[in-house]
C-alpha cells in the first residue's frame, strides 16, 4: 500500500478550509450589483390564481422587478421535467402535469411558487413581496396517500384522472397468486414508510450572473449534479444553450438527494439574471426549506410472505401507494418503482416476487429521492414482513434470514425482480453482526432491565441495496432520459503536481481525499501534490454528479482508468528517456523502471518531458493528460446486517437504543475512517425516520411541521456509540472492488430499530417515527 | 423582520420613559423568544427597548434562605452559579437544561418569565418554590403571575426586576422533552418544606399551574405512589401533533412521581 493509499484512514484533505471557517457555500458569494430575489408563495394547498396584481409591490421601495409565470412564459422557459418514464397499466407512459416554474393559473401546494420579486436588499423584496396581491379561488386539498386515487377525491391535475400518476405492475401475478394459495403459511403486514423532509444543513441557494457581452449566464447553485442542472436548463428549460450556460457547485453542505434536482427558483434565478440584467441572488430561509424542498419516502402498503412448513419463502405480494406531491419532480417517478420494486428480493431467495405500485399526486411537496431512495423503503417493507413471517412460524429472526439468504455459492444471483446481484455473503455478515451485537447475551440483559421496569428488545435488519447507479443501457431500457456513466480527467502539471477532474460532486462525502487516494495508490505522486477538482461545468469535463452511492464506484473507476493510459503513455516516454524498449519498462510507486536494472525515472520527470519534449518519442503526442469515463457493467450491491437494541420506558413510551452494530458488506474500503463515518451518519438519518423524523400537512394542505420546533432531527443523545465492522466480498464487475457506502446506514437502520421496538413490546408492528406518545400506546397492550 | 427602532437604556427608569414614548414598543430581555418571532414576521413592534444595559437587572445573591436572581441573569449563569447550586440545586438543574447554549447564554429569566410560553421551564420552578416575582411596581406571587398562554400579571410599562426564590428543603424538577423543540411537553417542579409540598406543572396545560391535587395528594404522603391515586382533568390538558391531552395528563403524573423519587 502506498503511503495514504487505498486502505489508509488519511485526514480530510478538505477539513482543513471547512473546520477554519474558508469553505465557499453559495450563499457566500456577493456579486457587484447583485439584486435580491424573494419568492411570493401559495399560502394555499390547492387554489386557482385569478388574479395578480403587481402594481403596488412594483412601486416598493428598491424593487427591480415583479415577475410572474406569464413572463416565464413570454420568454419561452420550459416547464420543469421528470427525467424517468414509467409505463402503467394502460400501456401508456405515466401522467405528467406540467410544472411551471411560476404558477400559471393554478397552485397546487402551500409553498408554490406564485411570483419573485428583485430587489436592491432582500428586506426591500420580502416588503413588496406582501405587497403583491394574488386573488385566489381556494379549492378543496388531497393531501391523504392511501385515499388520494379514491373516487369521489378532488382532481388536481387534468392529466392525471384519480390523482394517479402511474399504476405499474410487476412480476408475475397468476404465478404468484398460485403460490399463495398453495402455501403453507402467509403472514402479512400493512405498513407506512413516513415521509421525511431532509434537512441538509446548508439550504439551497443560486446565484445568477448574466454577461451581456458574453451571452452568458453563470449559475452558481447548491448542486450535486452541476452537468445535469446545465443540461436539463439548456435542453429542456431552454434556459441557455448548453455552451453558454455555466453551473457551479462551489462547497455544499450536505445534498441527500435534495439537491439533485432542478427547482424553480434555481430556474428562476438563471432567468430573471439575464432578464434585469443584474446579477440576482436567492438564499432559501429553513421555512422555505420545509415548504419547498423536494420531500422523502411516503409510502402506505400491504406486503404478504408465502411460506412453506420450514419458513422458506416461496412468493411475495405487495401493494404500494406512492405519493409523489403536487408535480413530479426530477427523478420522482423513478424512486417508487425501479428504485424500489427492483430491490423486494432483499437478501433472500425468494423465487417469485409480484409488486403494483400506484403513485399519486396530492398536494404536498414535490418527494423525489432522499438518502437511499426507494431502497429504504423496500428494505423496511422487507425486513418487518421477514420478523412477523418469523413470529408466525415461531422461528428465531436471524433463523428464519439464514433459511432464506441467497447462498454464497449462488452469485451472481438472478433475483426475480430484474436485479442481479453480482457478489455477497449474507451468512458471513450475518454471523459477525450476532457476535457484535453478543445476540446470545439478549435473554440476559433482556432479564436485567426487566427488573429495571425497562422493556429491552433486539432487532435485525440484513439488507442488500443497488448503488453504483448505474449501467446506462439497463436504466435506458427502463426509460431514464440520461445515462449514469462517469468521467474523470487526470492532468500532470509541468512540476508533477496533479489536477484530478471528476465529474462526480463531493458535498460532505470526503472525495477530496478518497480520490486523491486512489491517484497517490496508483501513481505514487504524494497526495499533497495531487487536487481533485469537481462541480463547475466550466472547469471539468461532463460527468453526471453524486448521488445513489455511485461516486467511488463508478467516478471513482473513471479516475482510475485514466490514470491507466497515463501509466501507458508515461511508458513510451520513460522508454525513449531511458533508451529501453516499451515493452521492458515497469511501473511501480511513481516510477518507470527497465526491468532487470536500476534505470529509472519518477514519473514527474517523465510528466515534465511530456511538457518539454525536447528529445521526445517520434508520433507521440506532448502532454501528460488523460481523461477516461466509466459506465458500469451493473449495479453494486452492498449488504449487510445491522442490529438494535433497544431499551423502552414503559411509563412514557421513550425508546432509548442502547447498542447498535452494523456489519456491513462495501467491497474494498479506499478510507476506512470515511467510510465509517459514512455509515455512522447513514444509521442517524435511518434513527431519525425511525424514531423522530415524521413530516406532517393537515387536512387543509398546510405543513404542520414546518420548523424545527416541530420536526424532530435526530441529534448525537439520540444514538449510542456504534460498534461497526466490515463483511466484504469482491464485486467481480466493479474494477476498484468497491460497493458504495454512503446510504447503506439510512436503509439499513430503520427496519432494525422498529424490529427492537415491536421485539421489546411484543407486538407485531409500530409505525414510524415510533414517537414516545405511540410507543407508550402501544405497551399499555404490551406483553413483555 | 420588518424595520424598528432600537434603543439601548442603562436604567428601569429610562426603560419605562421609552416604552411610554413609543408607539407600540417591546421590551428586549434575551430576545430568545422576541427575536425569532420578529424575523418571521409575527411580530413587528415600532421601538425596541433593550434591557441589556441595565446593570441593576442582573446578579445572583443569597440573604438567608432567598435566593435573588435579578431579571436579566442568563440561564447559564443561573446553571453556573454555585449561589444557586448550594441553596437550590434543582433550579440551577433547571437553567442548565434550558434550550441549547446559545440560548442559555443569551435567554434570561425575566424574559422566560414575562414571555410565559407555556412550555417554558422557569414558570414550574415559580410555583412550585413559590417565588417572587419583583417589579419596579410591586411585588407579585408566583401562583399570581402567570395567568394565560403568554399572558402574565404584568402592566405594559411593568418591568421585572429580580425573582425571589425562597430555599426549599427538598425540590426537584423532571421535564418530559418535546424531542423536536426540547421544550417541555411536561415539566413538573415538586418543593418540600417541612410538611408543605408544592407542585408547579408547566406544559401541561396554557399556562403553568400549581399541581393542587397533586400537592394534595402528596402533604399527607410525600411518597412516589401518593400520585397513583390522583386524577390529572384531561381535559384541561393541551394536545398536539406531540402529545394528546391524554398522554400529557399521564405525563404529568410520571414527571411528579420521579421528582418525588429525586426529592428523596
Amino acid at each position: 500500500m502506498a503511503e495514504n493509499g487505498v486502505g489508509a484512514s488519511v485526514r480530510r484533505k478538505e477539513d482543513h478550509r471547512f473546520l477554519t471557517g474558508k469553505g465557499s457555500y453559495t450563499d457566500d458569494l456577493n456579486v457587484v450589483g447583485q439584486t435580491h430575489a424573494y419568492f411570493v408563495r401559495s399560502p394555499h394547498a390547492h387554489a386557482t390564481i385569478n388574479n395578480i396584481n403587481t402594481s403596488a409591490a412594483l412601486a416598493a421601495d428598491g424593487v427591480v422587478a415583479v415577475l410572474t409565470g406569464d413572463d416565464l412564459a413570454a420568454d419561452g422557459i420550459g416547464p420543469l421535467i421528470c427525467g424517468v418514464s414509467v409505463t402503467s397499466d394502460d400501456g401508456e407512459p405515466h401522467r405528467a402535469p406540467v410544472h411551471s416554474a411560476l404558477a400559471q393559473g393554478k397552485v397546487n401546494y402551500v409553498g408554490d411558487h406564485v411570483a419573485v420579486v428583485i430587489a436592491e436588499t432582500l428586506t426591500e423584496a420580502k416588503d413588496a413581496a406582501e405587497k403583491v396581491e394574488v386573488d385566489y379561488g381556494i379549492l378543496p386539498a388531497v393531501t391523504d396517500t392511501a385515499t388520494a386515487a379514491d373516487d369521489g377525491q378532488e382532481q388536481i391535475h387534468e392529466v392525471a384522472p384519480n390523482n394517479q400518476c402511474f399504476n405499474w405492475p410487476f412480476g408475475d401475478k397468476a404465478a404468484v397468486d398460485a403460490a399463495f394459495e398453495s402455501a403453507h403459511k402467509v403472514s402479512s403486514l400493512d405498513l407506512v414508510n413516513n415521509r421525511m423532509v431532509t434537512n441538509p444543513m446548508e439550504p439551497r441557494a443560486a446565484v445568477g450572473e448574466y454577461n451581456s457581452g458574453t451571452e452568458e449566464i453563470t449559475l452558481h447553485l447548491t448542486t450535486q449534479n452541476p452537468h445535469v442542472h446545465r443540461l436539463v436548463m439548456s435542453a429542456f428549460n431552454q434556459l441557455a444553450p448548453e455552451h453558454k450556460l455555466r453551473v457551479v457547485g462551489p462547497d455544499v453542505g450536505g445534498g441527500f438527494g435534495v439537491k439533485i434536482f432542478v427547482y424553480s427558483e434555481e430556474l428562476v434565478v438563471g432567468w430573471a439574471c439575464r432578464k434585469v440584467n443584474r446579477p440576482v441572488k436567492w438564499t432559501s430561509d429553513r421555512t422555505e426549506a420545509f415548504l419547498a424542498d423536494a420531500h422523502g419516502r411516503d409510502h402506505v402498503a400491504h406486503a404478504e410472505m408465502a411460506m412453506d412448513e420450514n419458513g422458506t419463502f416461496v412468493a411475495m405480494r405487495v401493494n404500494t401507494t406512492a405519493n409523489l406531491g403536487a408535480y413530479l419532480s426530477t427523478f420522482a417517478t423513478m424512486v417508487p418503482s425501479y428504485l424500489y420494486a427492483f430491490l423486494l428480493a432483499g437478501q433472500y431467495s425468494t423465487p417469485l416476487i409480484y409488486s403494483e405500485v400506484k403513485a399519486v399526486f396530492t398536494n404536498t411537496a414535490p418527494v423525489d429521492a432522499a438518502r437511499g431512495a426507494g431502497r429504504p423503503e423496500a428494505t423496511f417493507l422487507l425486513e418487518r414482513l421477514v420478523d412477523v413471517c418469523a413470529e408466525d412460524m415461531g422461528l428465531d429472526p436471524a433463523e428464519i434470514r439464514r433459511r432464506n439468504f441467497i447462498p454464497v455459492d449462488a452469485f451472481p444471483y438472478q433475483t426475480p425482480v430484474v436485479q442481479c446481484y453480482d457478489s455477497g455473503d449474507y451468512n458471513a455478515a450475518l454471523d459477525k453482526a450476532l457476535a457484535l451485537a453478543d445476540y446470545e447475551g439478549f435473554a440476559g440483559r433482556a432479564e436485567e432491565a426487566k427488573s429495571r421496569g425497562k422493556y429491552r428488545g433486539i432487532g435485525i435488519s440484513s439488507y442488500v441495496e443497488a448503488c453504483g447507479i448505474a449501467p446506462s443501457a439497463a436504466v435506458g431500457q427502463l426509460g431514464a432520459g440520461v445515462g449514469l456513466w462517469e468521467s474523470a480527467q487526470v492532468r500532470f502539471n509541468p512540476t508533477g503536481n496533479v489536477q484530478v477532474f471528476t465529474g462526480t460532486h463531493s458535498h460532505g462525502q470526503g472525495h477530496e481525499t478518497t480520490f486523491a487516494q486512489l491517484v497517490t495508490e496508483q501513481l505514487g505522486v504524494p497526495i499533497e501534490n495531487i487536487e481533485v477538482i469537481h462541480g463547475d461545468t466550466s472547469k471539468t469535463q461532463f460527468g453526471m454528479g453524486t448521488y445513489g452511492s455511485r461516486s467511488l464506484a463508478v467516478g471513482g473507476v473513471a479516475i482510475a482508468k485514466a490514470c491507466e493510459k497515463l501509466i501507458e503513455k508515461g511508458k513510451k516516454i520513460a522508454a525513449h528517456a531511458l533508451e529501453a524498449a516499451v515493452g521492458d519498462i515497469e511501473f511501480s510507486d511513481g516510477n518507470f523502471t527497465v526491468a532487470g536494472t536500476d534505470k529509472t525515472m519518477n514519473i514527474a520527470e517523465v510528466a515534465f518531458n511530456a511538457y518539454v519534449p525536447h528529445s521526445y518519442p517520434e508520433g507521440l503526442e506532448p502532454g501528460f493528460d488523460e481523461n477516461a469515463f466509466f459506465d458500469p457493467m451493473n449495479f453494486s450491491f452492498p449488504a449487510g446486517t445491522h442490529i438494535c437494541e433497544v431499551e423502552v420506558d414503559p411509563d412514557t413510551g421513550v425508546v432509548e437504543i442502547v447498542k447498535y452494530s452494523a456489519v456491513d458488506d462495501f467491497g474494498k474500503l479506499i478510507n476506512p475512517m470515511i467510510v465509517e463515518g459514512q455509515v455512522h451518519g447513514g444509521i442517524v438519518h435511518g434513527v431519525g425516520q425511525a424514531l423522530l423524523e415524521g413530516c406532517q400537512y393537515d387536512s387543509d394542505g398546510q405543513l404542520i411541521t414546518a420548523s424545527y420546533m416541530d420536526y424532530a432531527m435526530p441529534r448525537a443523545d439520540n444514538v449510542p456509540s456504534f460498534d461497526v465492522d466490515y463483511a466484504p466480498t469482491n464485486p467481480p464487475h466493479n474494477p476498484l472492488g468497491v460497493k458504495g457506502c454512503g446510504e447503506a446506514g439510512a436503509i439499513g437502520a430503520p427496519p432494525a430499530v422498529i424490529n427492537a421496538i415491536s421485539n421489546a413490546l411484543g407486538i407485531k408492528h409500530i409505525d414510524m417515527p415510533a414517537t414516545p406518545e405511540n410507543v407508550w400506546r402501544a405497551a399499555q397492550t404490551a406483553t413483555s | 423582520m420588518y424595520n424598528f427602532s432600537y434603543q439601548k437604556v442603562s436604567s428601569v427608569a429610562d426603560a419605562v420613559d421609552a416604552i411610554k414614548k413609543a408607539d407600540d414598543g417591546k421590551f428586549v430581555a434575551g430576545g430568545q423568544t422576541m427575536l425569532p418571532t420578529m424575523k418571521h414576521r409575527l411580530a413587528s413592534p415600532s421601538d425596541v427597548i433593550d434591557l441589556g444595559g441595565i446593570d441593576e437587572l442582573k446578579g445572583i445573591s443569597v440573604d438567608g434562605d432567598t435566593v435573588t436572581i435579578g431579571a436579566m441573569t442568563t440561564h447559564a449563569e443561573v446553571a453556573a452559579s454555585s449561589d444557586v447550586q448550594g441553596t437550590i440545586p434543582a433550579l440551577a438543574n433547571l437553567a442548565g437544561n434550558i434550550g441549547d447554549p446559545a440560548v442559555r447564554n443569551r435567554g434570561t429569566i425575566g424574559g422566560s418569565i414575562a414571555n410565559n410560553d407555556p412550555a417554558a421551564d422557569y414558570p414550574a420552578a415559580v410555583i412550585g418554590l413559590g417565588a417572587t416575582i419583583k417589579t419596579n411596581k410591586r411585588e407579585i406571587s408566583g401562583d399570581e403571575f402567570f395567568t394565560g398562554m403568554f399572558e402574565t400579571a404584568l402592566e405594559d410599562d411593568e418591568v421585572i426586576t429580580a425573582v425571589l426564590f425562597p430555599k426549599a428543603e427538598a425540590s426537584a424538577y423532571m421535564k418530559f422533552e418535546n424531542p423536536a423543540s426540547r421544550y417541555a411537553i411536561v415539566g413538573v417542579f415538586v418543593a418540600k418544606s417541612g410538611d408543605i409540598v408544592k407542585v408547579g406543572v408547566t406544559g401541561a396545560t396554557a399556562c403553568a399551574h400549581r399541581g393542587l391535587r397533586l400537592e394534595k395528594a402528596l402533604n399527607g404522603n410525600f411518597a412516589a405512589e401518593a400520585v397513583d391515586e390522583v386524577e390529572i382533568p384531561v381535559e384541561k390538558m393541551n394536545s398536539d401533533i406531540h402529545a394528546s391531552a391524554e398522554y400529557r395528563a399521564h405525563l404529568v403524573k410520571v414527571m411528579t412521581k420521579r421528582a418525588v423519587e429525586a426529592c428523596s
